[in-house]
């Protein structure tokens, strides 16, 4: 049972993790950038959802039908000046780029917001739980982060394979130049890239702060994990993400269940492992490691 | 049979050099510098000498820094790893009974040793991934050490050995340490650069499919400067351990180790010598002046990085360089047509 348990509460983290790294991924598939910001991006995502909700008199449970397209928005606007200028000049420079603003974005959250802990206010339901048997809690808040998580990635899924823009977006991640001779505006297309993933970014960051408390410095760890989730799963691989989200997810309830020191270590330990073992990833082509 | 050779080389007179200028300049002002900075302790009040010792650790981490992405392309993010490293080892050899000022050596050799089996992890990862996998490895690092008891676990432990030493004799004996460490890395990094491993570097960033038709093994390559940086910055982290007794793992695993380093570099030039070391002044300036601002000085830093990365990627000391064609420290050859060319 105790085995059970740790295999249920590791796939409802999972399911976070997933939801939070499916931006990373779908950065670095299509733009091939790698946001080091992209934590960081989340945990502004749900500062922004705890100083609008009150102001405009919407409950915190809801927080993401306003947080979300602000962020799709903003991802179109970043893209298309910052990073789209660092990809001008080589994928060196937007690394620089995006670990600057994460430190910038960290420090400013710091000075504006304290290092105290914040959560977005969704009332009586984050006690709630779920009770199937005797040892097993499981939190209805967590059941619904895994479940969006699910959705994302199958809507992800279907955009891409189905509509025009999707099908736009795969040409350009497969052959940017074909692409762009075929006529595509490929800088456009990247820019409705990083709105999806600034989209679902916005949707991890307020998730995280349902779940749990978070602090300026909350971005990096969770980076870390979707990083973790990125490989386990395998690079360029959607459902490999959610995968990988589980498996890390219940790697780390493992390394908790031994002692509550070693959950991350066993978390970095099980990317270490599938690294030096297939480091293509669960779901990955070993052409997409390059 | 034809004795013609089949290319005739042009009879230009062409000039190499090495130095803008008289290289006697650079040894006189180095040497010069050199007596200074050994004398300054004696000189300057203490407190001085503490802000000199944790500029030159920023700037023994950003040399290392720059000879990991800026001569080798290696961006990476968990520094902090060999910062904390280097630290632990000096506490641990210290623990044992050795001297801590002895220990920094066998700090930088340990921080090297562990670097070798790291890079064949590392190393299956390119750009940004390899990136964030360094910082895994700093994180995993760190939670590690924190479990140790030993070592102080996670809530630190102060370092043995410097008991029967005054603060002010401390504080002065680790500025020399310091400055002596950072007076090795960037003289050894000089002499690095210009001799053949220096070629070899300089044909892998311009052009890596070429380097490797023309031979260069660019996997060893990558290999040796990921590990000299290690021990650089291993001994980084042994000076830090002794100019600040009281080691716990979050202030030596401190990701903002790497976030100084990536923004010195940027700032004063990647890609050449000079430029973390005005990186580091120009960061040291700031910080002084703005230390009453909480962590402003980190975010305008950034900022000036992130926008000199965008707009001047060669960096404050790159600019200058092009624009009065002068170095300090050459490592490159200029080639100059001579007086009666052709």
């Amino acid at each position: 049972m105790i085995w059970l348990n740790i295999v249920i509460q590791g796939a409802l983290v999972g399911g976070f993790y997933a939801l939070f790294a499916c931006g990373l991924s779908l950065m670095f598939g299509v733009l091939k950038v790698i946001n080091l910001a992209h934590g960081d991006m989340a945990v502004v995502a749900g500062y922004v959802a705890v100083f609008l909700s009150p102001r405009l008199h919407i409950p915190g449970l809801w927080s993401f039908l306003v947080v979300v397209p602000i962020f799709a928005l903003l991802g179109y606007v970043v893209q298309r000046t910052l990073i789209q200028k660092s990809i001008d000049r080589d994928p060196f420079t937007t690394l620089l780029v995006t670990f600057g603003l994460s430190v910038v974005i960290e420090n400013l959250l710091l000075e504006m917001y304290s290092a105290n802990g914040q959560s977005i206010n969704i009332g009586s339901l984050i006690g709630e739980s779920w009770h199937p048997a005797s040892i097993i809690y499981i939190s209805y808040v967590s059941l619904a982060v895994l479940a969006a998580a699910v959705l994302v990635l199958l809507a992800l899924q279907l955009f891409l394979s189905k509509s025009g823009i999707g099908r736009l977006i795969r040409a350009v991640a497969d052959d940017q130049e074909a692409a762009q001779l075929s006529g595509a505006n490929y800088r456009h297309v990247f820019g409705i890239a990083a709105a999806i993933a600034f989209a679902t970014v916005a949707l991890a960051g307020i998730a995280y702060g349902m779940m749990t408390q978070f602090a300026p410095t909350s971005g990096g760890v969770n980076l870390l994990f979707a990083f973790e989730v990125v490989v386990i799963g395998g690079i360029g691989s959607l459902w490999g993400t959610l995968v990988g989200g589980i498996a890390l997810g219940i790697a780390q309830q493992f390394g908790a269940h031994i002692n509550l020191s070693y959950q991350i270590l066993a978390g970095n330990v099980l990317f270490l492992a599938v690294l030096a073992v297939r480091p293509q990833g669960l779901f990955g082509r070993r052409s997409s490691l390059a | 049979m034809s004795t013609e050779p089949l290319f005739v080389a042009p009879r230009a007179r062409v000039k190499v050099r090495r130095s803008t200028h008289s290289p006697l300049f650079t040894i006189i002002g180095a040497l010069v510098l050199v007596c200074l900075l050994t004398v300054a302790p004696w000189i300057v009040p203490a407190q001085f000498a503490t802000t000199l010792t944790n500029f030159f650790i920023l700037v023994i981490m950003a040399t290392m820094w720059n000879l990991l992405a800026g001569y080798a392309g290696m961006v990476s993010i968990g520094q902090q790893a060999f910062v904390g490293l280097g630290a632990y080892a000096t506490l641990y050899l210290a623990i044992k009974g050795m001297n801590p000022f002895v220990a920094i050596p066998f700090a930088a050799l340990v921080c090297a040793a562990l670097a070798v089996p790291i890079t064949y992890l590392l190393f299956r990862l390119r750009g940004g991934y390899f990136s964030i996998a360094t910082w895994v490895v700093s994180d995993t690092a760190l939670l590690i050490i924190g479990t140790i008891a030993v070592l102080g676990g996670g809530t630190g432990r102060t370092m043995p050995g410097l008991q029967n030493l005054s603060p002010a004799e401390t504080a002065h004996f680790s500025y020399l340490a310091t400055w002596f460490v950072a007076l090795i890395v960037v003289t050894g990094t000089y002499v690095l650069l210009r001799s053949r491993t220096g070629l070899v570097l300089a044909s892998i960033r311009d052009n890596e499919v070429a380097a490797r038709s023309a031979g260069v093994n660019v996997r060893a390559a990558r290999r040796s400067i990921f590990v000299i940086a290690a021990a650089g910055c291993g001994a980084a982290g042994a000076v830090l351990a002794i100019s600040q007794p009281f080691i716990q793992p979050s202030n030596e695993f401190n990701l903002q180790w790497a976030a100084e380093m990536l923004f010195v570099s940027m700032i004063g030039g990647l890609g050449t010598i000079e430029g973390p070391i005005i990186g580091s002044i120009i960061f040291f300036v700031l910080q002084q002046s703005l230390q009453q601002q909480g962590a402003w000085y980190l975010i305008i830093v950034g900022a000036l990085a992130v926008a000199i990365a965008l707009w001047q990627p060669r960096g404050l000391w790159g600019a200058f360089r092009d624009r009065f064609h002068t170095e300090l420290l050459p490592v490159g050859h200029w080639v100059e047509p001579g007086e009666s060319g052709l």
